[in-house]
């Protein structure tokens, strides 16, 4: 059963093979058996995931079933849930509680699909290795086997680890700027990114607000369809989200690929990609030759650019949001504060790792007076020089593929003492969400035994047509059913 | 660009997070590296573009004034690590 989609769960709940509680206890056994080597979970809900399973089975017996009633999933950990700790990856937040639901979490209560737990990730999303979640870091099913610890990508690490270990069949995640594609890519699942503004990110911790955006991660396009149905739409309680009809993003799954245009960023086949990755995503392009679809070489002069914009406005933006961790109203406080600036730098201090501080202090700098104009105004104008690039190549194509990342999961510690070497790792993924446009990573082959991600970028609002040349893709190959031994 | 101790210092108040004499000297080398990597930006014309705040340069939505949320105080302060008679509790501010 595990191995089975989320679209193949909803079916054997459909005929009755199998009941809600039956399937969650099969999960959740499982979890209890290989979560010990991955720690993709901080946070495992067993009781009430029987107590929904049973509620679901209920709704089912009914007849008031939505596809999701009783499929088990998983959120990561920075979506509010009621009544379950949300940590964010964080000492900060170790202990809190949520007193409400972000509105993400809301949509799977009310479709009736059944929360296992919560899963692992870089401390407040900053990192691409979950290595610096202060509940210790995941590790790659993938290597595991051959006796390597390698790192399954992040920020949302623990989702991509649960979903490749078949812990769970699919899990939410975020991206601020390649959170989901890069951990997908990394463990060989699948992972969409939606345009900025399509998913509401009421109740999900905050990072940089003008970059961050919720999305899905599960073995197929299919299911990622499935999830988005549930997720996408206006909410009034998100400033930024954006009111616009929501397609059913399974309709148009099987659509032919004919005629559809793709095109290949230059900058992103450069010599930082091995040759060996660089012909997995080759051969992925002439599977899409063979569906009908034409290829070309595009540019995007500005991309080279995106790492440095994003250091600027990322931390910038982190700054600000972060402020509210002072220790005064929820969260961490330091013990026997003698006064209140004691209380908050030391709070501060205590609470935050150390890559979150890094990112505070420099967001604070390029913020602080004499340097805003040099940096913060100059990477918004570089953001839109950008954002034009992707405008302009989607007046010649559809569709832009690359390589998600330029080489496969690598092993735990390699990237931990300079931090740039890390951020280096989002070189193909970052532009998209300074631009906000959608895109998808697919498992397209391996390297050396490890998973190999084909990314997706569209134009804005094109998940339909991303998540349409994804499954078509997915129908001749079967990369993305390899499982880690 | 590089970024002196005393930056760091300036910095780690503004930003309110202690900062211990023993640890500016790795922040000087990690903050700098980062802002070497930032200074790329320098050497991008952008004369004539106008900055970009938010991807689908949305405004702000406005909406009716009325009350829509109601008084949760219980629920907010059950988190909070130190209130009394409703309110939260911080070190003395004033004497």
């Amino acid at each position: 059963m595990h191995n089975k989609s989320v679209a193949e769960l909803s079916r054997e709940l459909e005929s009755g093979k199998v009941s809600s509680v039956e399937l969650t206890q099969q999960f959740l056994d499982r979890i209890k058996r290989e979560d010990g080597q991955i720690n993709s979970f901080i946070t495992v809900t067993e009781e009430q995931a029987l107590a929904d399973a049973k509620a679901a089975d209920e709704q089912r017996a009914a007849g008031k079933a939505t596809p999701w009633t009783g499929v088990p999933f998983a959120h990561k950990d920075i979506f509010c849930t009621n009544g379950v700790r949300t940590t964010c990856g964080s000492k900060m937040l170790e202990n809190f509680v949520p007193p409400y639901d972000a509105t993400v979490t809301e949509s799977f209560r009310n479709a009736g699909a059944v929360c296992l737990g919560k899963t692992n990730m870089d401390e407040f999303a900053m990192g691409s290795s979950t290595e610096s979640s202060y509940f210790g870091a995941t590790t790659n099913p993938w290597g595991l086997s051959q006796g390597d610890k390698r790192v399954p990508g992040g920020s949302s690490g623990g989702s991509a680890a649960a979903v490749a270990a078949r812990l769970v069949p699919a899990a939410t995640a975020t991206d601020t700027g390649g959170s989901i594609r890069q951990p997908a890519a990394l463990c060989g699942i699948t992972g969409l990114k939606p345009t900025y503004g399509r998913v509401s990110r009421y109740g999900m911790i905050a990072f940089a607000s003008s970059l961050d955006q919720g999305g899905t991660m599960a073995r197929t396009a299919e299911d990622n369809a499935l999830m988005l149905n549930v997720m996408a739409g206006f909410d009034p309680k998100d400033s930024t989200s954006v009111d616009r009809e929501v397609p059913d993003y399974t309709a148009t799954l099987n659509e032919p690929l004919k005629g559809l245009r793709i095109g290949l960023p230059k900058e992103y086949f450069s010599d930082q990609l091995s040759p060996a990755m660089e012909q997995q995503v080759r051969n992925a392009v002439k599977e899409y030759e063979k569906l009908g679809a034409t290829v070309k070489e595009v540019s995007l002069p500005n991309a080279k650019l995106a790492i440095a914009a994003y250091y600027v406005i990322a931390p910038a933006e982190a700054s600000a949001n972060l402020s509210r961790f002072d220790g005064a109203r929820y969260g961490y406080r330091c013990a026997d504060p003698k006064d209140l600036m004691d209380m908050y730098t030391r709070t501060r201090a205590e609470g935050f790792g150390a890559e979150v501080k890094r990112r505070i202090l420099v967001g604070t700098y390029a913020l602080s007076a004499g340097y805003f104009d040099a940096y913060y105004l100059k990477a918004q104008k570089v953001r839109r020089l950008i954002q034009q690039d992707f405008i302009n190549a989607f007046k010649e194509v559809d569709v832009l593929m690359s390589p998600t990342t330029p080489s496969p999961a690598f092993v735990q510690g390699e990237k931990t003492n300079d931090p740039v070497t890390m951020y280096l790792e989002d070189v193909f993924t970052i532009a998209v969400n300074l631009a906000g446009v959608p895109a998808m990573s697919v498992p397209a082959g391996f390297v050396d035994g490890l998973p190999v991600g084909l990314q997706m970028i569209g134009d804005y609002f094109s998940e339909a047509r991303l998540l349409n040349a994804a499954h078509k893709f997915q129908q001749v190959t079967d990369w993305h059913q390899r499982e880690a031994q | 660009m590089t970024i002196s101790r005393k930056d760091i210092e300036k910095v780690a108040v503004l930003a309110r997070i202690r900062v211990d004499e023993e640890q500016v000297s790795a922040l000087e080398k990690d903050l700098g590296n980062i802002l070497d990597l930032v200074d790329q930006l320098a050497a991008a014309d952008t004369a004539n573009v106008e900055p970009l705040a938010h991807p689908l340069d949305a405004v702000q939505r406005l909406r009716a004034d009325e009350v829509t949320e109601t008084d949760q105080r219980e629920a907010f302060q059950a988190i909070a690590p130190a209130t009394e008679n409703g309110l939260y509790l911080v070190p003395r501010v004033i004497e």
